[in-house]
């Protein structure tokens, strides 16, 4: 026997998610597997398109007119601006704690690093700091926390050329914090509104750190920290900030490990968990059963090989970061389903010699078929019952491109539909 | 050296090695049998994911984080042998949620465990009150052996007043939580009366018949209890014993000691390693007689599937890690289950709404959402899920008087969750989550595999 489902999506990122969310919301019995944890608390939670084509022009103002012209092997020629589009919107649905449906424009994001990214879609959290708002901005930097230098954010954002004035301040988060409190501490504090000791006295956290913002104000009109406003409850609090101060509040998304991706996979597991699906993380796919049709896959606890088996299976394990492609001195491969993935034959050829040169690297990943069905060298699809989605498929470039999020949504809608579709 | 530039003139030429001459390997660490986990913490590229799974650092300033306890201090260990473990390891409450977040495939727990046993072995004072009181509550099966045989005395004493005062001022085990109470009749007492291993191969056989199965098929399995359902809640073994011979398997309950889960997270890895090699050779004797080795506690099923291999080196060890199951887990594998509970209804006592605690323990094992999942289909009862925070208890660590609070603001979210929720009855795989969330909650806690029964056996 195995543990069986119609689906089996292997992966638990942004790809794998809205696969089985497409597939659940089209009636199917969908099973997701995930060697750890979603990897989108590693993920900024800002979701991009198409920012840049890639030959660097950009940042570009519509990212749906700018598909068509992309080369063919990118994934967005595979599925189409419409399926682009759906895929948005099933995000949307999804989510609703996002904005920026009400445009095809991409909207400009400050980052903690104080440059502009055009994104698609971004947390409610982040709107009030859009870089096309003209309000004059202060941004707060907490001493303990290096990843966001305020006034050196500001300095930078101020030489992108924003139309409005930007200012950074440091304070000391209140309370008798270690120098190295986790992001989730400071969540937790604003979240539960616990009290903190300011000079002798217990004071509710969200009104500490508006007292100590407040005589760093010199009439901007909008605040922003680093996101490490809350967890469960963001909005109550930027309100509350909000109100205290008597500005809009607005967070700065971070690196990892970041609260707004922390977010996002809340919100996505509870849409797929109320969908029907069924979930499991923790443990590896390491093998499969089959030959032109995959008949079970393998998961492996400390040695035990416990069978899943679908009818349809698809494939968001993702790209050389997330372990989906991996690499050795021979060449690049795909562990789990060994797909093809076409590269250079001499390793020396992958990359150039500079830093941010455009490395053939970063493109690689499986090819597939306008089915999304990874292609074998010579160009026959691997497995019929196989589909992939998100960065483990090839031919961009998502880092350069700014489309990492939107690959992985529009390819896991289509991959995840067509699977439920075949299924029944 | 990048393997980009051109290495320099020497003899060495890698095509032609120097063949006829002897190689003499280097022994980096001579004389040293401790397990190398340098690999792993190189694996660690610091993105702090484990850290956020903490649900201590969430509420204590004085706790650095899972990335500190693993990969930092092995770090510093490594370089410098005098290098002495952070006591703060101590505050560790081993949930072990940081081995599912690590996306590097860290092996954060088992640095734990070790750095803690150092530590403990090596630098606490073994006649102070903290270690004695963590050797008493870490051996629980000790004290759940004498009190199950006067329970009710026990039972009486264990939750007196005065002598709960006396414990928290002499030995620092808080005051405000109660005993659980010993059972009075163990569950293996009941298995001996009931006839064993002989009435469990008669009633598997007619069940098999039953249903329509071969009466010889070779379906048998062997029961870990652990210590909690032997001495306390015995209706979960019963539950066990009763779903399993239904779906045709003869069970066994072979000797068996604590799992080592509360041993471990007190750094005495001596008492649990003398408790495995217990365990392993009694469970890797019916392995290799065909048999599974089944655990209804999600902590003892995780200490014998992970951290035994990562820990100890005892002959059996692997064969055991791999043939180890959860006992609900163990059936969605071989059987039907979903179709069974979605065919079933349940009523009476356990057609219930019940707010369900995935234990932290279950998550490494990818079992966190198998109940909910499981029950989602079955009439007459209804599972909810209370969320994914930590219980707060973690075995012993909320029983220690200084940890207490903490433990309780830990617990905080589930309670509010568990209020929420539409059931007033709690569900757990985990005792000592159980305990918790009966304590916050003042609900009954059952576990799942009594919802089973009452929908699966007649």
């Amino acid at each position: 026997m195995a543990i069986e489902s119609e689906v089996l999506v292997i992966g638990g990122g942004l790809g794998g998610l809205t696969s089985a969310l497409a597939a659940a919301r089209e009636g199917a019995d969908v099973r997701l597997v995930s060697y750890k944890q979603s990897t989108l608390r590693q993920a900024s939670g800002l979701v991009d398109v198409l920012g840049y084509t890639p030959n660097g022009d950009g940042p570009l103002t519509d990212p749906y007119e700018a598909i068509p012209s992309l080369p063919e092997s990118h994934p967005y020629r595979k599925v189409g601006v419409q399926t682009v589009r759906n895929a948005l919107s099933l995000f949307d649905d999804a989510v609703p704690t996002y904005e920026g449906e009400h445009t095809d424009t991409n909207a400009l994001l400050p980052t903690h690093g104080g440059s502009i990214k055009p994104t698609a879609r971004y947390p409610a959290g982040a709107s009030a700091g859009l870089a096309s708002d003209t309000r004059d901005t202060l941004l707060v930097g907490i001493e303990e926390m290096v990843d966001f230098d305020a006034p050196h954010v500001a300095a930078h954002l101020d030489a992108t050329g924003v139309p409005f004035d930007v200012r950074g301040e440091t304070i000391r988060f209140p309370g008798d914090l270690r120098a190295d409190a986790k992001v989730t501490r400071y969540a937790k504090l604003l979240d539960t509104n616990s009290e903190v000791a300011v000079r002798g006295r217990m004071v509710p956290a969200r009104e500490a750190l508006a007292q100590r913002v407040n005589p760093l104000l010199e009439g901007e009109e909008r605040v922003g920290f680093p996101a490490i406003l809350g967890d469960d409850n963001p909005g109550a609090i930027r309100d509350a900030l909000g109100d205290h101060l008597g500005v809009d509040v607005f967070e700065v998304p971070m690196g990892p490990p970041s609260l707004p991706g922390l977010r996002l996979e809340d919100a996505l597991f509870s849409a797929l968990d109320e969908a029907g699906a069924s979930i499991e993380t923790g443990n590896p796919v390491v093998d499969f059963e089959g030959e032109d049709r995959i008949e079970k896959v393998f998961i492996e606890k400390n040695g035990a090989k416990i069978p899943n088996s679908a009818d349809q299976y698809v494939l968001a394990t993702g790209g050389f970061v997330g372990k989906g492609v991996e690499s050795d001195r021979d060449g690049v491969y795909e562990p789990v389903f060994d797909c093809h993935v076409p590269h250079a034959a001499d390793r020396y050829d992958w990359f150039e010699g500079e830093l941010f040169g455009d490395h053939e690297f970063a493109r690689y990943g499986v090819a597939t078929d306008d089915d999304l069905r990874p292609l074998d060298a010579n160009e026959h699809s691997e497995f019929e019952n196989l589909r992939a989605a998100g960065s483990v498929l090839g031919g961009y470039d998502f880092a350069a491109e700014k489309s990492g999020s939107g690959v992985s949504i529009a390819t896991g809608y289509a991959a995840g539909q067509r699977a439920a579709q075949e299924a029944r | 050296m990048s393997d980009a530039e051109t290495p320099p003139e020497t003899e060495f030429d890698p095509v032609a090695p120097n063949t006829g001459e002897e190689f003499e390997p280097v022994d980096v660490f001579p004389d040293s049998d401790d397990f190398d986990l340098r690999p792993g913490a190189d694996s660690c590229y610091k993105c702090s994911t484990c850290d956020t799974n903490c649900p201590v650092a969430e509420v204590d300033d004085d706790f650095p984080g899972p990335k500190f306890q693993g990969p930092e201090q092995w770090r510093l260990k490594q370089s410098d042998d005098d290098h002495e473990i952070d006591d703060s390891v101590m505050d560790c409450s081993n949930c072990m949620r940081c081995d599912n977040a690590c996306p590097s495939g860290v092996p954060l727990s088992q640095m734990h465990n070790t750095a803690r046993g150092e530590y403990v072995s090596e630098q606490m004072d073994k006649l102070s009150v903290e270690y004695i009181r963590n050797r008493i509550l870490a051996n629980y099966r000790t004290s759940a052996f004498f009190a199950s045989k006067v329970p009710r005395l026990a039972n009486f004493a264990m939750n007196f007043g005065p002598a709960r005062w006396v414990m928290e001022k002499t030995l620092g085990v808080t005051s405000e939580r109660d005993f659980p109470a010993f059972a009075k009749q163990t569950f293996r007492d009941w298995w001996a009366d009931r006839g064993g291993q002989v009435q469990s191969r008669e009633n598997a056989k007619a069940a098999r018949k039953r249903r329509g199965l071969p009466e010889d098929a070779d379906k048998k399995v062997a029961y870990f209890h652990g210590c909690y359902s032997n001495y306390n809640t015995p209706e979960v073994g019963k539950a066990m014993v009763r779903v399993y011979e239904e779906f045709g398997y003869e069970v066994v309950a072979p000797e068996q000691k604590c799992s080592g889960t509360p041993m471990f997270a007190n750094g005495m890895l001596d008492d649990a390693r003398r408790h495995a090699e217990t365990n392993v050779s009694s469970m890797s004797e019916l392995v290799d007689e065909g048999y599974h080795a089944i655990a209804s506690c999600t902590s003892c099923s995780m200490a014998l599937r992970q951290e035994y291999p990562e820990l100890f080196d005892i002959d059996g060890i692997d064969k055991v890690a791999e043939n180890t199951f959860e006992a609900v887990e163990y059936l969605r594998i071989h059987e039907d289950l979903k179709g069974e509970v979605q065919a079933a209804d349940v009523d009476g006592d356990l057609a219930e709404e019940f707010a369900y605690h995935a234990p932290c323990h279950s998550r490494n094992q990818g079992l966190d959402r198998q109940a909910v999942e499981l029950f989602r289909d079955l009439d007459g009862a209804e599972v909810e899920d209370v969320g994914d925070s930590c219980s707060g208890i973690s075995g012993t660590y909320g029983w220690k008087e200084e940890k207490y609070e903490k433990s309780m603001e830990i617990g905080e979210e589930m309670f509010e969750h568990m209020e929420h929720a539409e059931g007033e009855t709690g569900m757990t795989e985990c005792p000592t989550c159980a305990m918790q969330m009966e304590h916050g909650s003042g609900y009954e806690i059952r576990h799942p595999l009594e919802l089973l029964e009452a929908a699966l056996v007649e």
